[in-house]
């Protein structure tokens, strides 16, 4: 009798068992599919000028400085960092504080105009932004705004601010309003009840969105080349110098490009779904 | 009276700016599109549609758009699967998928060439297998092939990400009485995710897919770092008309085109994938 009724139930933990180990493989399957090509890559920037255009090649890193160094001391390299890290803060300034109190008011009023402003956000998102570069630059070229930091970080923020609205959207429709009522009766104004007791706790969320209107424009192209001639970014920087540059600078500035962007994946990963899943719904 | 206007005080920041930045420049180039020198005519799209260049590039684009977004999408529903499902180690499988969201697409673009690359490691590892005596040229100008090829895999391993949270969040939302109902009665873990999961997640799907095939429209920079020149696509001929050819009208032409195609697919999807209200979860 208990024979009996065991068979299936260990059949069913077989089953399970298996149907665990099919899971655990494909997520490192596809753990290694996203990492190995990152992985090739670092090994082409640690290695020396010779060892890159060398063939065949080593799976492992000599770690070798030749490459950075050459890349670092290649001239205009230094120029276009300063630029892309000046373009990327310009942005992330003018997007939180443009963004911010928007997702505030969303969350926190009903007014009418709601629907209208939610709609031109979303629409944001159907349209190739980068595109919209095109006509800026004759207007940037009459407001003597053409090939400025600010000027492509006005462009930039047209990309990071729909993010920034919806993201702050998501995290103080998270906070309770009672909190601020709350404050409101122990005898503090609007903007007192805010800053103490709101922004401590939607601060981490602002960080992280503001990291990541940071990643997009750090990593923005198209825009920036067409804005950009002087003080070009270093993604304008190496796109325009594709077709000259040697092999070992090309590596060497993709990882540039590629490992501060792991750093700001990593430092807004809890926020990932506010900003994606959420943000689109 | 304070009170009313709040809202409006905190939108008003944002809303200023879409229309300076996003809904004037749209005009502008729309504007730009249908005359030359001040005068309406549609000579800039026959300029366009005339070239040589222009039936190649659009067939490159939309077919690297058919292939790649439904490869995309049937990696990022597994991968949202896998996530989704895993008990332990579930926040490090997030991370390692999401890195590619981080990274600039001109970024992945040199990850792929240090792997197609003449002396890259796909050569490498073809040689040591003994496949190859050689190494073989993947990008030159004669294996447009190849060259799609490795376009294809960089774009699919750049943006498969974006579909994934998107899809992570959307299953989230998915009450789980429904997968133990569809258990009780017998489904298949198949059964479940084709009979469950699939139809309640369409709002995000719908999402991910419109957002990805707007994407798909605007490649870019993963083309100019492995392909150059040999495998044109719509956004570089954009740029070519606004540099090497010094045509804006034109380029303003091609930049219509491709919004045009974008909302066109949105539209498309918007009504193919939509959600009844009552169906909504």
């Amino acid at each position: 009798m208990s024979a009996v009724a065991e068979t299936p139930v260990a059949a069913v933990a077989d089953a399970r068992k298996a149907g665990d180990w099919l899971l655990i493989a494909t997520a490192i399957l596809l753990g290694v599919w996203v990492l190995l090509p990152i992985y090739l890559l670092i090994v082409n920037a640690l290695s020396s000028p010779d060892q890159v255009t060398a063939f065949p090649k080593r799976f492992f890193p000599s770690f070798d400085l030749g490459s950075l160094s050459f890349f670092i001391n290649f001239a205009g390299v230094a120029r276009a960092l300063w630029n892309s890290v000046l373009v990327a803060t310009l942005t992330m300034i003018l997007a939180i504080c443009f963004g911010a109190p928007a997702g505030y008011a969303l969350s926190r009023f009903d007014f009418p105009g709601k629907g209208s402003f939610r709609f031109l956000v979303l629409m944001t998102r159907a349209f190739p932004l980068p595109l919209l570069a095109l006509p800026l630059a004759v207007m940037f070229i009459r407001t003597g705004l053409d090939d400025t930091a600010i000027g492509l970080a006005l462009v930039h923020t047209t990309l990071a601010l729909p993010f920034a609205v919806l993201i702050t959207f998501s995290l103080f429709s998270g906070i309770p309003v009672e909190l601020e009522e709350a404050a409101w009766t122990l005898g503090c104004t609007r903007w007192q009840a805010f800053r103490k007791v709101i922004l401590p706790l939607a601060l981490p969320g602002i960080a992280a969105s503001a990291v990541f209107a940071f990643t997009i424009s750090w990593n923005e192209v198209f825009a920036a080349a067409v804005l950009t001639i002087e003080n070009r970014t270093l993604t304008a920087f190496l796109l325009q110098s594709l077709g000259e540059s040697p092999l070992y600078l090309k590596f060497a500035g993709g990882a540039a490009l590629v490992v501060p962007a792991l750093i700001f994946i990593f430092a807004v990963r809890k926020y990932l779904f506010a900003m994606w899943g959420i943000a689109y719904r | 009276m304070h009170g009313k206007a709040l809202p409006y005080l905190l939108l008003m920041p944002a809303t200023l700016f879409l229309c300076i930045f996003f809904l004037y420049p749209f005009a502008l180039v729309a504007f730009e599109a249908v005359t030359r020198d001040g005068a309406f005519t549609l000579d800039n799209f026959r300029t366009m549609a005339g070239s040589w260049k222009f039936p190649v590039t659009v067939r490159n684009t939309v077919l690297l758009a058919a292939i790649v977004v439904p490869i995309q999408l049937t990696m990022a529903l597994l991968m949202a699967s896998v996530v989704s499902r895993l008990e332990t180690g579930r926040g490090a499988a997030l991370y390692v998928f999401a890195i590619p969201l981080g990274i600039s697409d001109l970024a992945a673009g040199l990850i792929w060439l240090a792997i197609f690359d003449q002396s890259g490691f796909l050569n490498t590892l073809l040689s040591s297998l003994g496949v190859i005596d050689r190494p073989v040229m993947f990008l030159g100008y004669q294996s447009k092939l190849t060259i799609f090829i490795a376009v294809a895999l960089a774009e699919i391993w750049r943006a498969t990400a974006i579909m994934m949270v998107i899809l992570v969040a959307g299953m989230g939302l998915i009450p789980k009485e429904y997968y133990e109902a569809a258990e009780v009665f017998g489904a298949s873990p198949w059964q479940r995710f084709v009979r469950v999961t699939l139809p309640l997640l369409r709002p995000s799907l719908q999402t991910a897919i419109i957002l990805r095939v707007i994407l798909a429209f605007e490649v870019f920079a993963v083309v100019a770092a492995l392909g150059g020149t040999n495998l044109p696509v719509l956004m570089g001929e954009t740029y070519n008309w606004q540099f090497t050819l010094q045509d804006r009208n034109v380029a303003a032409a091609s930049a219509l085109l491709i919004l045009a195609i974008s909302i066109a697919f949105t539209l498309f999807f918007l009504r193919v994938l939509r959600v009844p209200k009552e169906a909504r979860i």
